[in-house]
């Protein structure tokens, strides 16, 4: 044996002995639970809500809207009203992401950690609890709940709660964090040169910004969307406690037939197609990401 | 015929501390103008508040004539080659040259003939869609003087041009500067802390120190004729001595110093100069001459000892000790070999008449 490849040898050993655990962990408790919902989608549901082992397609079929009983598009509906919520949660935390983020980093240097730690607190608290504080401060004869009556943002006889409005107060309460962090490390980053540059070249206030402080976030920005904009998709929590019945997600949707319809295949099938259309959104994002050359954020 | 930049009084002050004190000066058209100084002396802050990425707390700012005070950065017919060059990384060479003119909203096809010329002025033909990632300093220095230039600016700016650039490339693009704003014809600022950058490329200089100008000329008036030490000190470098006038007359003084009496010419500076009054004098290295002790004539001969001797090639850089005084002097190596003042050597130094320079402070 010569030493080359008692060195690739011992190599081996030492790479398998540090990183065989995580190995072993992620397909233990990744890989074989997805392999497994995978497999299920594809199975029927028994009498009682067992699964059988009968190979099918029916449940996608069921769920883009073609069930026994002809087409009905209460699934569609879901898979759109979930990714507008999750888009629109995602603008509107790169609205108030935005400001937010560019006040911390023109902050002395001594305030920025106290800010990014107001920020980062309410992951401190549960996101149940969270969630019925916005239930009270909304509930009807609420300081919160007249102001809205108020200002006309919702009309007198519309309560505040449940209502598309307030999950997405909700929504953007919870997620916000996600999207200050990133932003805030690539404004952080920004060379501002590049700025002055692009107003001595005649670039008013928004051109500058949109060429040339715009390109320099992207990355900060695309990260935070992508991080906001998946737990979304899946959320259900506050869509329930603050959306009322009307109001069924994806998550929703899912909770239900692994509870209390006990349809695990149908249930299986919608998250399978739910993660299905993230890792495509990710996969089309590094592709863009790779060709213009930028560090890779996933 | 009015000053392509007139700065009036100008005062910066940032906190505390003062970066501008009551500056002043103008710039006339088409002239190839630089600010030299150590760093921190306020000169890239006066580039800044003519660019208008910064404003002056007092004093008028007039470009062409027009106050330009209160005109944004973004209005201004002036442009600017940074330091860094702070080219936009995600656009390509072609369109980081275009972009001023996009901001213009100039017709599309102009704009693509007025790139294409000013790269090929600048010779970058060649890296049109390549991204600023892909060039070396040189290259993206050219980019920068480009991105610049193609809005034919009435003052161009340049922030220490050539500073992250080795030697051969500095010395080769200082001569493209000064070709490339002759042809355009128009005013160059150019900051630098490099002397000889200055004294190269520059019609004038301004030499500034602690947000003052000590003293703006051409090249030979500053290095003939600088006033002040600071001034013959930071342009090439110079022995300072303490001197007396002992008698004046038409043209010429005698004066004391530690090293002895000397005779002087009368030069633009020593006008004002009374007997008895005591100022400094300064020598330049290379006006001092050497030579063997029977062999020195005139007024001003001297005996000294070789203290110590550099050999830099082309000259030999002399440390001589008259008395307690010691001296630099400097000399083109002419013959091969030895020059004939080795260690130790007492020979006599001749200082020019007008090689004595009076200083104000």
């Amino acid at each position: 044996m010569s030493a080359e490849t008692i060195k690739k040898r011992r190599d081996l050993i030492l790479s398998s002995l540090t990183s065989g655990p995580g190995i072993v962990w992620v397909c233990l408790f990744l890989l074989v639970p997805l392999i497994s919902v995978m497999a299920i989608s594809f199975l029927t549901r028994g009498e009682y809500g067992d699964i059988e082992w009968t190979f099918t397609f029916d449940n996608y079929k069921r769920f883009f809207g073609y069930g026994i009983f002809g087409f009905d598009p209460l699934y569609p509906i879901i898979i759109v009203r979930s990714f507008i919520l999750a888009a629109g949660t995602a603008a509107l935390c790169v609205l108030a992401a935005l400001p937010l983020a560019f006040f911390i980093s023109f902050l002395p240097p001594r305030y920025k950690g106290i800010a990014l730690t107001l920020v980062i607190i309410p992951f401190w608290t549960n996101l149940l609890i969270r969630t019925y504080a916005w239930q009270i401060l909304l509930a009807p004869g609420s300081i919160l709940s007249n102001l809205v009556h108020f200002i006309g943002i919702v009309p007198e006889d519309v309560p505040a709660l449940p209502s598309a409005g307030a999950v997405y107060a909700g929504m953007v309460c919870d997620f916000l964090p996600y999207m200050v962090l990133p932003l805030y490390t690539s404004i952080e980053k920004i060379d501002w040169k590049i700025a002055e540059a692009a107003m001595d070249l005649g670039g008013n206030g928004r051109r500058v910004f949109r060429h040339a402080v715009l390109p320099q976030i992207m990355p900060g920005l695309v990260a935070g969307i992508i991080l906001v904009f998946i737990p979304a998709l899946g959320q259900y929590v506050i869509p329930d406690l603050l959306g009322g019945a009307k109001t069924v997600m994806l998550g929703n949707a899912i909770g239900q037939q692994f509870g209390a319809s006990r349809d695990w295949p149908f249930g299986s099938a919608i998250a399978f197609f739910a993660m299905g259309i993230v890792m495509m959104g990710l996969w089309l994002y590094a592709r863009v990401a790779r060709k213009h050359g930028e560090e890779a954020l996933l | 015929m009015e000053a392509a930049v007139k700065v009036t009084n100008i005062v910066k002050k940032f906190g505390d501390f003062e970066a501008l004190s009551n500056v002043s000066l103008e710039i006339k058209k088409g002239e190839f103008f630089s600010l030299l100084g150590p760093s921190g002396c306020g000169k890239t802050t006066l580039l800044r508040i003519i660019a208008g990425l910064e404003f002056q707390d007092s004093g008028d700012l007039l470009i062409s004539g027009i106050n330009a005070t209160d005109i944004p950065a973004y209005k201004r017919p002036v442009n600017t080659v940074f330091q860094s060059y702070a080219l936009f990384p995600h656009l390509t060479v072609a369109n980081n040259i275009a972009f001023g003119l996009r901001m213009k909203m100039v017709s599309r096809s102009e704009i693509e003939a007025r790139v294409d010329r000013v790269m090929d002025m600048v010779q970058i033909t060649k890296l049109r869609d390549r991204e600023p990632a892909q060039l070396s300093g040189g290259q993206q220095q050219r980019v920068a003087l480009a991105r610049a230039i193609v809005n034919e600016p009435e003052v161009l700016l340049l922030d220490e041009p050539l500073g992250a650039l080795d030697l051969k490339l500095r010395r080769e693009l200082q001569f493209e500067l000064m070709s490339l704003q002759k042809r355009l014809g128009i005013s160059f600022i150019c900051v630098t802390h490099d002397q000889e950058e200055a004294l190269t490329m520059s019609d004038r200089i301004a030499v500034m120190n602690v947000g003052k100008i000590e003293q703006i000329g051409n090249a030979e008036e500053m290095y003939e004729h600088p006033r002040t030490k600071f001034v013959s000190q930071f342009l090439g470098s110079a022995n300072l001595l303490q001197a007396q006038i002992i008698n004046k007359g038409a043209n010429t003084a005698r004066i004391r110093t530690k090293v002895g009496e000397l005779v002087m010419t009368l030069g633009p500076n020593a006008a004002a100069l009374k007997e008895r009054q005591h100022f400094t004098v300064a020598i330049r290295p290379e006006k001092v001459t050497l030579s063997e002790n029977d062999k020195c004539v005139g007024p001003n001969c001297l005996p000294v000892t070789v203290e110590q001797l550099i050999y830099i090639g082309s000259e030999t850089h002399y440390i001589l000790k008259s008395g307690t005084e010691t001296l630099n002097a400097e000399a083109m190596n002419i013959k091969s070999g030895s020059q004939g003042f080795d260690l130790g050597h007492t020979a006599h130094m001749h200082i020019p008449e007008n090689g004595l320079i009076v200083l104000e402070d």
